[in-house]
C-alpha cells in the first residue's frame, strides 16, 4: 500500500476496496464484517442516541488522539445520560496526503479504546477530500445505548440540598492539547484526561438510585456544565473555589496563558448532581474506579440564584461564575 | 493589565533560557534581563524575563506582612 | 506556585483586612488603574470585603480597550492587504473597529495569525519570506520592550519582510490626563504592577506631588492588593501621600533600566488616542526614525476610512471611572462578550466584561 492517502482511496474503486479491508482485521465484529449498507441489530428498551464530530488539531496530543478522543467522545455522552453505550458508527473525512501510518495509529486507539469501553463498532464510512478541504483527519461517530430500567438523569433533576462531585482535576485536556499547538509549545508533565467513562457511571448507577444529573465538562468546562444544571433546574449551584481539583502544572499554565481553569476543556471527566443523603456512599464508589479515585465533592445546588453559579474564592467572598464566550485565546493583558 | 508570572530559569543559552513553572517548561528570551542566571525566577511577561525576582524582598514583604496582621 | 500561592493566604488575608478595617476611618475613593488589577479585585472578591468606607474605581489601564477605532480599522485595512499576514496577540481580535475585527476579517479569508508573544511574529516573518508580516503592537511599558527587542532582533537578522504597527502607549501621561479632567475624585491610586516592574516608581511622584494622592504599586495577588490598599489607607489617614511600592519582589524603584533603555532606542514618544478619552499628548509610542522601514505606517499605505465609534457605548466615561458598566444602557442587553459593542466588553479584563463575568446581573 502507498504510504500516503490519496484521493483515490476514496473513490469507491479497487484503492477504496483495499483501505477498507486493511482496517477491517482492527475493528472486526461479525456485524461490521457484513460490510452490508447498514447494521441490522434488535434493542429493546429505552434507548440513547447520539452523535459528534472531532477535529481536534493537533491529531495526536499527550495522553490520546483523535480516534481515542471521538470514541471517548461519544461513550461519554451516551453515558451521561445513563445509557450503558453499546454501538458505535466510525465516519473519516480524510485530507489527502495524511501518511497511512498516522491513520493505522488512530485506528489502533479506536480498538483499544472501544476494548475498553465494552461497544462495538458495527458501521462506518470513509471519504478522501482535495488537500486543504479538511485538516488531515475529521472523525465522526454516532453511537446508540440502551438506558437500564429506572435510570432518570437529566440536568432538569437538580434540587436544593443534591452535592455536586466531580471525578478528578479539571482542565488536563485543554491544556494538554493547547501545550501542542503551534507558537505555544511547552512541556507539560500532565497527559490530557481523554478517558471512557461508561464503567465509572455504571458503577456509580448501581450504588444509587439517587443520581440526579450527570454531564461530561468538554468544550466551556466545568463553568459551562454548572451553568447548565443550574439554569435547567432553575436552582443556584454554590461551590467553593478551594476545593476544585487543578493539577499544579495545569493551573500554572492556566496563569501563564490567562485561562481560567473552570473554563478549559476535559474529556474523561463527569459532573454529577446527587442526593446529600446518598453523596458520601457514591463517592466511596467513584474512588474504587480508576477514573474516580480523585473524585470530590465540590458544592450543592441552592434555592437562591435561580440560574446561577456562584462561587466562594478562598478568602471569603463569592462571585458569579458565567458561561464563557467565544475561543479561549491566550492573552497578555 | 499585562499578564506576568514568575518562572524559575532551568537552563540557559545565550539570549534564550528554559524555564520551569510547576513542571510546565518552555523557552523565554533574557534580551530585558541579560544579568538573569541559572537558579533565578524571573517575570515572565509574552515569553520575555521582564525583570528578575528579588527573593530578599520577597521574604521582607512576607515579613511585613505578617507583622502587620500581627498587630492588630 | 513560588511567589503566587504565599500570597493568596486567606488566613493573612483576613487578618489584613481587619486591620484596614480599623484603621479606614475617613470615606475614601481608590482607583485601581490596571484591568489586571481590576480582574484580581473581582475573581476574588476582594471589593467586598473591603469596609464602607473604601470606594474602589477602575481606571483606564487596558491596552486593548483604549484602542482608538482608528487604529484597529488600520489594522484591519492591513490584514486585508495582498500577501500581509497580520500577526496579533489573542485579546485583540475580537475588539470590534468601526466596521469590522480582526477576527470577522479572518473569517473572510484575510491571514491572521494569533501569537503568544511577540518572538512568534518574527519566527512568522523567517518562515514566509514571500510574505509582509505586520504584528499589531499593542501595550504599555510592560510588551513594549519586548517588541523594541524584536525589531533588533529583525535587524541583526536580516528580517525584512517584518514591521510593527505601534499602538503602544505609556501610562503616567494618561494617569495626568484622568487627574486633570478632575471628574472623579480620587484619594489613592494602585498603581499598575508590571508597567513598574519596567519603569520603576519614580514616574509617579508628580501626583502625590502635584496631586496630593496616595500611590502604591501593586502586585496581582490578594495580599499584594490588600498591602497596596493599606498603605494608600495609610498615607489617607496621616495626611502624607507619597509613592509606596508593595510589590518588591517585581518592582524595583529604579524599574528594569536595561527594558527602558532598549524600549528607547527603538521607541519615541509620540501623541496617541486613547478610546474614550481622546488625544492626549505625549503618551505613546512610535518608531523612531532610523527604525523607520519596520514602521507598517511607513511601509503600507493605510487608509481605512473615517472611524466610527459605537453609538451608545459609555466606555470613555467607565476608562475614566467616571462610570461603570451598570449605568450603560447597553451593558448585558446589547452588549454582551457573545456581541461585543464597545472594547471595555471584549478585553478579559475590560471593565464591563469583568463586570459581566464576575458580577452577575
Ligand atoms: S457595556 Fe458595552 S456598550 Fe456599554 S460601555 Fe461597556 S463596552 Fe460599551
Amino acid at each position: 500500500m502507498d504510504d500516503k492517502i490519496l484521493l483515490a482511496h476514496g473513490s469507491g474503486g479497487k484503492l477504496s476496496h483495499d483501505l477498507i479491508e486493511s482496517f477491517l482485521p482492527e475493528l472486526s465484529n461479525p456485524m461490521l464484517d457484513k460490510l452490508d449498507d447498514s447494521a441490522v441489530f434488535d434493542l429493546s428498551g429505552r434507548l440513547a442516541f447520539t452523535t459528534d464530530s472531532y477535529t481536534v488539531n493537533p491529531i495526536f496530543f499527550p495522553g490520546g488522539d483523535i480516534g481515542k478522543l471521538a470514541v471517548c467522545g461519544t461513550v461519554n455522552d451516551l453515558s451521561m445520560s445513563g445509557a450503558r453505550p453499546l454501538y458505535l458508527s466510525l465516519s473519516f473525512i480524510i485530507e489527502e496526503g495524511l501518511p497511512v501510518a498516522d491513520l493505522k495509529k488512530i485506528l489502533v486507539s479506536i480498538k483499544n479504546t472501544a476494548a475498553e469501553a465494552g461497544v462495538k463498532i458495527i458501521t462506518g464510512d470513509t471519504k478522501v477530500v482535495n488537500r486543504g478541504s479538511a485538516d488531515r483527519i475529521f472523525i465522526n461517530i454516532s453511537g446508540i445505548g440502551v438506558i437500564p430500567e429506572g435510570v432518570d438523569i437529566s440536568a432538569a433533576n437538580a434540587r436544593p440540598g443534591d452535592k455536586i462531585i466531580i471525578n478528578g482535576n479539571i482542565g488536563d485536556h485543554g491544556i494538554a492539547v493547547l501545550s501542542q499547538r503551534e507558537g505555544l509549545e511547552f512541556k507539560l508533565p500532565v497527559p490530557s484526561d481523554c478517558a471512557p467513562l461508561n464503567g465509572l457511571v455504571s458503577e456509580m448507577l448501581a450504588a444509587s438510585k439517587k443520581i440526579r444529573c450527570l454531564r461530561d465538562p468538554t468544550r466551556g468546562g466545568l463553568a459551562t456544565t454548572l451553568n447548565d444544571f443550574a439554569e435547567q433546574s432553575s436552582f443556584g449551584i454554590i461551590i467553593e473555589e478551594e476545593r476544585i481539583p487543578v493539577h499544579r502544572a495545569v493551573m500554572a499554565a492556566c496563569e501563564l496563558f490567562g485561562f481560567d481553569p473552570l473554563y478549559i476543556a476535559n474529556e474523561g471527566k463527569l459532573a454529577a448532581v446527587v442526593a446529600a443523603e446518598d453523596a458520601e456512599v457514591i463517592l466511596a464508589e467513584m474512588k474504587r474506579n480508576k477514573y474516580g479515585k480523585d473524585a470530590v465533592i465540590i458544592g450543592e445546588v441552592v434555592a437562591g440564584h435561580p440560574g446561577q453559579v456562584v462561587m466562594k474564592t478562598t478568602l471569603g467572598a463569592s462571585r458569579i461564575v458565567d458561561m464563557p464566550v467565544g475561543e479561549l485565546l491566550p492573552r497578555i493583558c | 493589565m499585562c499578564l506576568a508570572i514568575p518562572a524559575l530559569i532551568k537552563t540557559i543559552n545565550g539570549q534564550q533560557a528554559e524555564v520551569d513553572i510547576e513542571g510546565v517548561t518552555r523557552g523565554v528570551s533574557l534580551q530585558l534581563t541579560p544579568e538573569a542566571r541559572v537558579g533565578d525566577y524571573v517575570l515572565l511577561h509574552t515569553g520575555y524575563a521582564i525583570s528578575i525576582i528579588d527573593e530578599a524582598e520577597a521574604e521582607e514583604t512576607m515579613k511585613l506582612l505578617k507583622e502587620l496582621s500581627e498587630a492588630n | 506556585m513560588k511567589f503566587v500561592e504565599e500570597y493568596r493566604d486567606p488566613d493573612l488575608a483576613k487578618k489584613l483586612l481587619e486591620r484596614i478595617h480599623k484603621n479606614s476611618r475617613k470615606s475614601i475613593r481608590l482607583m485601581e488603574f490596571c484591568g489586571g488589577h481590576t480582574v484580581a479585585i473581582f475573581r476574588h472578591g476582594i471589593r467586598q470585603l473591603l469596609p464602607d468606607t473604601i470606594k474602589m474605581l477602575s481606571g483606564p489601564g487596558c491596552p486593548v480597550c483604549v484602542t482608538a477605532s482608528a487604529d484597529l480599522d488600520k489594522a484591519i485595512a492591513l490584514a486585508d492587504m495582498k500577501d500581509v499576514i497580520v500577526a496579533s496577540f489573542g485579546d485583540m481580535v475580537r475588539v470590534p473597529g468601526s466596521y469590522s475585527s480582526l477576527q470577522k476579517a479572518k473569517a473572510d479569508g484575510a491571514d491572521i495569525r494569533i501569537v503568544y508573544s511577540v518572538q512568534d511574529a518574527l519566527a512568522i516573518a523567517s518562515e514566509n519570506p514571500g510574505k509582509q508580516v505586520v504584528f499589531v503592537g499593542i501595550g504599555f511599558e510592560t510588551t513594549a520592550p519586548t517588541v523594541a527587542a524584536s525589531v533588533l532582533q529583525a535587524q541583526t537578522e536580516e528580517i525584512v519582510n517584518y514591521s510593527i504597527l505601534s499602538l503602544h502607549k505609556i501610562c503616567p501621561p494618561v494617569m495626568k490626563a484622568i487627574l486633570d479632567l478632575g471628574e472623579v475624585n480620587l484619594s489613592g491610586i494602585i498603581c499598575p504592577g508590571h508597567v513598574s516592574a519596567i519603569i520603576g516608581s519614580h514616574p509617579y511622584q508628580f501626583i502625590p506631588d502635584h496631586y496630593g494622592i496616595a500611590c502604591a504599586v501593586s502586585g496581582f495577588e490578594p495580599l499584594d492588593i490588600l498591602l497596596a490598599v493599606d498603605m494608600l489607607v495609610g498615607q489617607i489617614e496621616s495626611g502624607q501621600p507619597r509613592v509606596e511600592i508593595a510589590y518588591r519582589r517585581g518592582v524595583k524603584p529604579e524599574g528594569n533600566t536595561q527594558a527602558v533603555k532598549l524600549m528607547e532606542s527603538v521607541f519615541e514618544v509620540s501623541d496617541a488616542n486613547w478610546r474614550g478619552i481622546g488625544a492626549i499628548p505625549a503618551s505613546g509610542l512610535r518608531l523612531r526614525g532610523e527604525y523607520g522601514k519596520y514602521d507598517a505606517e511607513k511601509r503600507f499605505e493605510i487608509e481605512p476610512g473615517p472611524a466610527i465609534e459605537p453609538k451608545g457605548c459609555i466606555c470613555g466615561s467607565i476608562l475614566r471611572g467616571v462610570s461603570t458598566p451598570l449605568e450603560c444602557r447597553l451593558f448585558r442587553r446589547t452588549c454582551t462578550p457573545e456581541s461585543p459593542v464597545g472594547p471595555c466588553m471584549v478585553s478579559s479584563e475590560g471593565t464591563c466584561a469583568t463586570y459581566y463575568y464576575y458580577q452577575g446581573s
